[in-house]
């Protein structure tokens, strides 16, 4: 049985692990921000010693659905997790997060009251934002010149519409608006919401009823499938953020309504040629300004019951603290600083001067209230998702009919009912009533 | 027009290397991409000449730590397939040459024990793992690797085993042979060419097993998928990166497929011994 | 040898399998008649068939079926018949036969994840894909393959990556194929096709079984290409069994439902098990 003692041998000395204690294991997502922090790791150990710090980068769906997975069976991997706007009143009412407290040095009055309150329940803190964004609109100002248009700081739809099929050259594959149409709650749901918000649509009424079938949605949606069928590029059922920063970064779009961070990858020359021609503009709006442009948080949250509670909190201190953001700027400068998060960000005038973008940003997420987003009343928090747990399966489901209707293989009608019918069945059975 | 043996065999091979060309073609693309800046990575039309970079393979080993990443997927993936051979091995061989009437149903249930899919299982092994204290360990991805490749491992080593013939193994027994000693010193170097494309197949699997991987480990038992996944659509281009990424999560398995493949091929030549 | 010998040799496998096998199924089979969120932890108790009526009742259930029986399909007719000609054709020494081999196995090692994103913005986005490049190039309309081809694409992009499977067991196999009586066969006059279809075909048939099996098994349960890609759109029009329970049930974390969802899942493979039995069975002759 030799062969069998050389197996078994191999299989030990495979299988053999490395455990060791007194470490923060860290979740985050893959996004730039989080790198920084991550290659900045060492700063921090400098200054807590006896801390070591391991990260865990994933993609934001699979994070997401490995930390979700963690916290409800108690598993214990994590001792800081990343979490969205989305999850953290949620979780922090079921008790699975530890309320934040920081000492006076923090300064949490800094935070922006947005972002404060979206990242609350009951008044208290479970997450600390690590940077925040809301959703704006991104043009080409060489284009729109051209064409004799101009956009204003305030744009409405109608003629967000128009200036689009000014600039529209298909023949030179230049399209006029780029927008989310690839299917999921974080993809074309969160955006067609943002739009359907300002038609004056609502995702539930105060009894928890669906709403997918109100005029207002109705209008958003005819208006959105026109505008793309006519001045989209092709393929746009499958672009999401990604997709579409590539097409404006070669530049094929003339205008982009989506999340404030593309600003800076648009304005970036290493990564755009059109880096030089890009301006900005508040998200436009059709009836109402309320819930025209999103708001989002990535944050750091302690699950209950780590046993690294303490250390794990002066880790988030560190990494949300003003002290950090210089940090960022003196190693990448003030334009790669962790934006959305505190007023003393935008006041500082170097980082005003190196972001042209900060102006606009700042003007969205002070615009938008995850807490009254809607034109007709709604008990729901969230300005593109409604906080509940249910949310999730409801907007995939819709987002699929959105994005077969913008693939030509359903009526917007149709999409609409079946969309109703969708977010009907969950919340039945979820027993909201 | 007749074409004579030699101008069919020249026409023969070039249309081999026609298909091989067209079949790693995205894969050339995926290595030559590596290469580039993310800028020209989404360059319209696709630049095939240009200044290569190394930038995108120096902040993937500047960010996260490869050869930790690499050491576990070596770890699970050839871990797994040795635990799954070490038993998968004797019960192929005894169901190739002694079959009861038992032995297409038995094959069966083991196939079907992967029928059910990894995200409708996903609660009933985490929990399983989490009570086992087996979460972020290469343990419970050995264990869990085996199992799912260990049908498809006794499936291939069955058909292989099939085709020795019966009369080589029955006249070893005659001379006194152990099953022991048959396993090992016959049927083992006879169907070597089987066994190793076998075990290619399977190390692969588990080498790109990303739902486990990923959903099981944390910071120390993380395997090369999940390094993938570090890098796979974050906010920001990210094709360069992700390609550079992929290259080097493949290479190895690349390289040893390469090593392999000439043994794949031998020792499967019965038809010289009838 | 006798018979205890022969069950000694088989227990450790099917042991294993067992305990694999029963211990999911049966918390699977019980999660999935009790309410059971984990964003729920205090809604609790035996709801009966509720979750499977929830699963059975999704507006895309059907659809997820079809897709899933599709997909299964033409990735096993293109693989299987794509496989088996590549493996006939390099079938004789010629100069860099190794290379090519390699070549041709390479696309299996090639991640899931990294396969779809690299099939669906290298060559399929209709704006700067290659694909839509060389059809603007030859003066034809780019095809917007993922929105007008979902299924089609996902088609594409699991036969690259399986048809070197194939290959490589077809490859392997042919090896062990007598030379002598194909020579007589020629001298007797029979033509390729006669050879190959008279002598290799039947010779490669247990092969054929395996390759068919085992990726039935794979393709039942496809979900990373589509994620990735599609997301199950447009519609429903790329969404299978396993994106359905992954969308209906991992999302909202219901426990419950996910495991009504794998039973159906399992119900569904044991069908077309039972169909492929019957056209494949005969080959697998014990």
């Amino acid at each position: 049985m030799k062969l069998f003692r050389i197996f078994s041998l191999l299989l030990i000395t495979l299988t053999a692990g490395s455990l060791s204690a007194g470490e923060l294991t860290i979740a985050t997502v893959n996004n730039g921000h989080m790198i920084e922090m991550q290659k900045l790791t060492g700063k921090f150990e400098e200054t807590h010693p006896g801390i070591t710090v391991n990260w865990v980068t994933l993609e934001e769906g699979v994070l997401r659905q490995r930390v979700t997975t963690d916290i409800t069976t108690k598993g214990g991997q994590f001792d800081v997790m990343t979490i969205g706007m989305y999850e953290a009143p949620i979780w922090g009412s079921r008790g699975w997060l530890e309320e934040l407290t920081f000492d006076d040095s923090y300064d949490v009055d800094d935070i922006l009251p947005a972002m404060r309150g979206g990242l609350s329940h009951d008044g208290k803190l479970y997450a600390a934002p690590f940077y925040g964004e809301s959703s704006m609109i991104m043009y080409r100002k060489d284009l729109v010149d051209a064409a004799g248009m101009t956009i204003p700081d305030n744009p409405t739809w109608g003629h967000i519409q128009d200036v689009a099929a000014a600039i529209t050259n298909k023949d030179e594959g230049i399209y006029g608006i780029c927008l989310r149409g690839k299917p999921g709650w974080g993809d074309n749901a969160a955006f067609i919401t943002t739009m359907a918000n300002s038609f004056g649509a609502r995702w539930f009424d105060e009894n928890w009823m669906p709403q997918l079938d109100s005029a207002a949605w109705r209008h958003a949606i005819d208006f959105y499938l026109t505008l793309m069928n006519n001045y989209g590029p092709p393929g746009s059922s499958a672009n999401s953020f990604n997709e579409i920063l590539a097409l404006f970064n070669e530049g094929k779009c003339g205008m982009w309504i989506d999340a404030t961070i593309a600003a800076s990858f648009i304005s970036d020359p290493r990564q755009s040629k059109v880096a030089d021609h890009v301006a900005f503009a508040q998200a436009p709006v059709a009836v109402t300004h309320r819930g025209a442009n999103w708001l989002w948080a990535w944050a750091l949250a302690v699950p209950a019951g780590t046993k690294q509670a303490e250390d794990a909190k002066k880790f988030i201190q560190w990494a949300t603290s003003k002290e950090y953001i210089e940090l960022v700027a003196q190693t990448n400068g003030w334009a790669s600083v962790p934006t959305g998060t505190r007023q003393s960000t935008y006041d500082n005038p170097n980082f005003q001067s190196a972001a042209i973008f900060a102006e606009a940003e700042l003007t969205a997420i002070l615009s938008a209230n995850p807490s009254n987003s809607t034109q007709d009343p709604t008990p729901y928090t969230g300005v593109q998702f409604a906080a509940i747990p249910e949310f999730q399966a409801i907007g995939i489901a819709v987002g699929q009919q959105f994005s077969a209707a913008l693939a030509g293989d359903i009526t917007a009608e149709e999409a609409l009912a079946n969309s109703q019918e969708a977010a009907d069945r969950e919340m039945s059975k979820a027993g909201y009533y | 027009m007749r074409l004579t043996a030699k101008q069919n065999n020249t026409l023969r091979a070039m249309l081999s290397w026609l298909a091989g060309i067209i079949m790693f073609f995205p894969i050339f693309w995926l290595v030559l991409t590596s290469f580039k800046t993310e800028l020209q990575a989404i360059s319209v039309p696709p630049l095939l000449f240009f200044e290569p970079t190394l930038e995108n393979f120096i902040l993937v080993q500047e960010r996260s730590d490869y050869f930790t990443y690499a050491i576990n997927s070596v770890a699970t993936s050839f871990g797994a397939t040795l635990l799954a051979l070490l038993v998968g091995i004797p019960a192929s061989y005894a169901m190739a040459f002694w079959p009861s009437r038992f032995t297409k149903d038995i094959l069966l249930w083991m196939l079907s024990t992967k029928m059910l899919p990894a995200v409708g299982v996903l609660m009933p092994i985490y929990l399983l793992v989490q009570k086992a204290g087996l979460l972020d360990t290469r343990t419970a991805l050995i264990i869990i690797f085996a199992m799912i490749n260990l049908p498809i491992i006794i499936w291939m080593l069955f058909s292989y085993f099939k085709e020795v013939p019966r009369e080589i193994l029955e006249s070893a027994r005659m001379d006194g042979a152990s099953t022991l000693d048959i396993i090992t010193l016959l049927l083992i170097p006879l169907t070597r060419g089987g066994i190793l494309s076998t075990a290619l197949l399977s190390i692969v699997l588990c080498w790109n097993e990303a739902f486990w991987s990923i959903n099981l480990t944390a910071s120390d038992a993380g395997t090369l998928t999940a390094l993938v996944a570090s890098y796979s659509s974050p906010e920001g281009l990210f094709w360069a990166k992700l390609s550079a990424v992929s290259t080097l999560a493949c290479a190895p398995i690349v390289v040893f497929g390469w090593f392999c493949q000439k043994q794949l091929v031998q020792g499967l030549t019965f038809g010289a011994v009838k | 040898m006798n018979r205890r010998t022969i069950a000694f040799l088989q227990a450790p496998s099917i042991v294993l399998l067992l305990l694999w096998m029963i211990v999911p199924l049966s918390m699977t089979i019980y999660f999935s008649t009790i309410r059971f969120n984990l964003l729920y932890p205090e809604r609790t108790g035996f709801i009966g068939l509720s979750n499977y009526e929830f699963f059975i009742t999704d507006p895309g259930f059907i659809s997820a079926v079809i897709n899933t029986l599709v997909l299964v399909l033409s990735i096993l007719v293109i693989t299987v018949v794509v496989g088996l000609a590549l493996a006939v054709l390099v079938n004789f020494q010629f100069h860099g036969r190794g290379i090519v081999r390699v070549l041709l196995i390479s696309p299996f090692f090639i991640m899931p994840t990294v396969n779809a994103l690299l099939w669906k913005n290298m060559f399929m986005n209709p704006v700067y894909g290659l694909f839509s490049v060389v059809s603007t190039f030859l003066g034809l309309e780019p095809i917007d393959w993922l929105a007008n081809f979902p299924l089609g694409s996902i088609v594409i992009m699991l036969s690259w990556q399986w048809i070197p499977f194939a290959f490589l067991i077809f490859m392997t196999s042919l090896q062990s194929q007598d030379p002598e009586p194909l020579e007589a066969a020629a001298l007797d006059g029979a033509n390729a096709w006669q050879k190959f279809r008279y002598m290799t075909v039947p010779h490669l048939g247990r092969a054929i079984a395996v390759v068919i099996m085992i990726q039935t098994i794979f393709h039942l349960s496809i979900f990373a290409e589509i994620f990735v890609t599609t997301g199950g759109g447009p519609g429903f029009n790329s969404t299978n069994m396993a994106f359905l329970i992954f969308s209906q049930a991992l999302l909202q974390f219901d426990a419950g439902v996910a495991s009504a969802g794998g039973v159906f899942a399992i119900i569904l493979a044991n069908i077309v098990a039972i169909f492929l039995i019957r056209v494949v069975g005969k080959t697998l002759v014990v």
